[in-house]
């Protein structure tokens, strides 16, 4: 069975705060909960599936689905690192054809910028082996950059692109956390945090949320949105496996994103706009090359020159300003990267970076630790005409 | 510079022979009786073939730097955090030891040089298996 068609993303809503002091997570899921389903034309009454994951406090959705005071028929709390979200959406799609639920609310929250938040899970089985270590996620991500600079002669330079046109974007919404304008030598020149990333190839990290809601083609049809259809998902972890054969710069995405555009029926050449998780700029990269937008080991050439800046270059990419410069709500960006999609395919996104007769687009992510063991989701939804 | 505290292991009855080696200034790895394929971080399952007979094999200890980051920021740093492909086979994710952190290079050859965790703050826990360059 196939998830082609299957279920529809009705609303979208990204929390408009970066920093909620004030605030408690909860609040935040059920602030970004409302915004969605008003988004969508829906209320609370009518969602008859929970999807969450383990920003959500307490018992996860146990504790959500009280919170919200929801009746539900259906509940998802798959965990998959930052990716998790734009899986929820697939997971939501099977459980909509299957039946079990036709309005699917998805939420994520979190406050890591008012709050310190445990991000290291105990009792892993690699956790004395590796926690001692220092894998922060920036000599994780760090060692890939690393290893594809070696293998294959990409530059600091080629990286802080992506940084430059995440910027570009940003620069047009009034929510970005760093909407300023950077070139590559301000990347270039910014401080070391962990060699080859500097700090403007890395992330922000903000307060706030967002949520979405997936509905049958039916219910799609009765309300007064465009639709955007799920054509097609894939998912895939990977790990270093017992060490054999250890390869840092391939990403499970390799195996996500095929999985995605062979069951959506189209190829990379096809997508008019993507959303690619950026935790790092080394992330985006990878992630182009292993969803096939370029060869493996040619992603230093195609993100230069401003090939991912909208209006400008072939692929527009994270027009929001994504996680390197808007948001990333709760170290966990999978979410605002079907948000921005959402809006480029309604038309709906800043009107400068508005991808034109954008009806078909990828979000894709990362989730975990890429240098270790990690998660990928795919995604590639179409607009409906 | 302050000092990064480095966690005492806690061994379990899956690990406790790995610790035990590196006390002894001995990195052991995992080898599978059935696939003979080696692996790390061991385990009482083979990762490879899903074999329950797997057996310890002492590690010449040497192998090269398949890729590495020095984390400028934070807590004791600077310090470099490797991923070491042990001649045996298995790639190994550890911190390097070194004068100058800058002179590390990937595809240098490196041997095991184990230092002591801190066990209540003391610094003389369980050891921990870092690398050196071969040479320094």
């Amino acid at each position: 069975m196939s998830l082609r068609n299957a279920a529809c993303i009705v609303g979208a809503f990204e929390h408009p705060t970066r920093l909620a002091p004030d605030m408690t997570t909860p609040q935040l899921h059920a602030e970004c909960a409302a915004g969605a389903l008003a988004d969508a034309g829906l209320s609370l009454t009518d969602v008859d599936g929970y999807f969450c994951a383990t920003d959500a406090p307490g018992f996860g959705p146990i504790s959500m689905i009280d919170y919200l005071g929801l009746d539900i028929r259906h509940t998802d709390s798959t965990e998959m690192g930052g990716c998790t979200y734009i899986q929820h959406v697939a997971h939501a799609a099977q459980a909509i054809a299957m039946g079990k639920c036709s309005v699917a609310l998805i939420t994520l929250a979190g406050r890591p910028r008012s709050e310190a938040v445990q991000r290291f899970r105990p009792g892993a089985p690699e956790s004395a082996f590796e926690q001692w270590v220092g894998l922060t996620n920036h000599t994780s991500y760090g060692m890939c950059a690393a290893r594809h600079m070696h293998e294959f002669g990409t530059t600091s330079e080629q990286l802080a692109w992506i940084k430059v046109a995440a910027s570009h974007h940003a620069q047009h919404n009034p929510h970005a956390m760093l909407p300023k304008v950077v070139t590559v030598e301000d990347v270039v020149t910014s401080p070391m945090i962990a060699d080859p990333l500097h700090r403007l190839d890395c992330c922000v990290t903000t307060d706030g949320g967002g949520a979405l809601v997936v509905v049958s083609p039916e219910i799609a049809r009765t309300l007064n949105r465009p639709v955007i259809s799920l054509l097609g998902a894939g998912e895939a972890t990977k790990g270093p496996s017992g060490g054999l054969g250890l390869d840092l710069t391939v990403s499970a995405a390799a195996k996500s994103g095929p999985r995605a555009f062979a069951e959506a029926g189209v190829t990379p050449s096809d997508i008019k706009y993507a959303s690619i998780y950026d935790s790092f700029t080394i992330t985006v990269l990878m992630q182009l090359e292993d969803l096939g937008f370029c060869a493996k080991g040619e992603g230093g050439k195609f993100v230069a020159d401003g090939n991912l800046i909208s209006g400008t270059g072939k692929l527009p990419f994270n027009t929001d300003g994504g996680g390197l410069c808007n948001n990333h709500p709760m170290f966990r960006g999978g979410i605002t990267k079907v948000i921005e999609a959402v809006r480029q395919l309604r038309g709906e996104a800043a009107p400068a970076v508005q991808v034109p007769n954008c009806d078909l687009a990828v979000a894709t992510g990362i989730g975990g630790s890429l240098g270790a063991r990690h998660g990928a989701a795919t995604i590639i939804l179409e607009r409906q005409s | 510079m302050s000092v990064r505290k480095l966690p005492a292991p806690q061994p379990n009855p899956e690990t406790q022979a790995f610790w035990d080696g590196l006390d002894a200034g001995v990195l052991r790895i995992k080898t599978c009786v059935d696939c003979q394929q080696t692996h790390y971080y061991p385990r009482h399952i083979c990762p490879h073939c899903g074999s329950a007979d797997t057996r310890w094999l002492d590690s010449a200890g040497t192998g090269e730097i398949y890729s590495l980051s020095v984390m400028r920021r934070g807590e004791g740093a600077p310090f470099a955090v490797a991923y070491v492909t042990l001649d045996e086979g298995p790639s190994v994710l550890t911190n390097l030891v070194a004068e100058n952190l800058d002179s590390l290079a990937i595809g240098q050859r490196v041997r095991l040089m184990p230092q002591s965790s801190d066990a209540d703050h003391a610094g003389d826990g369980p050891a921990l298996p870092f690398f050196t360059a071969i040479g320094d």
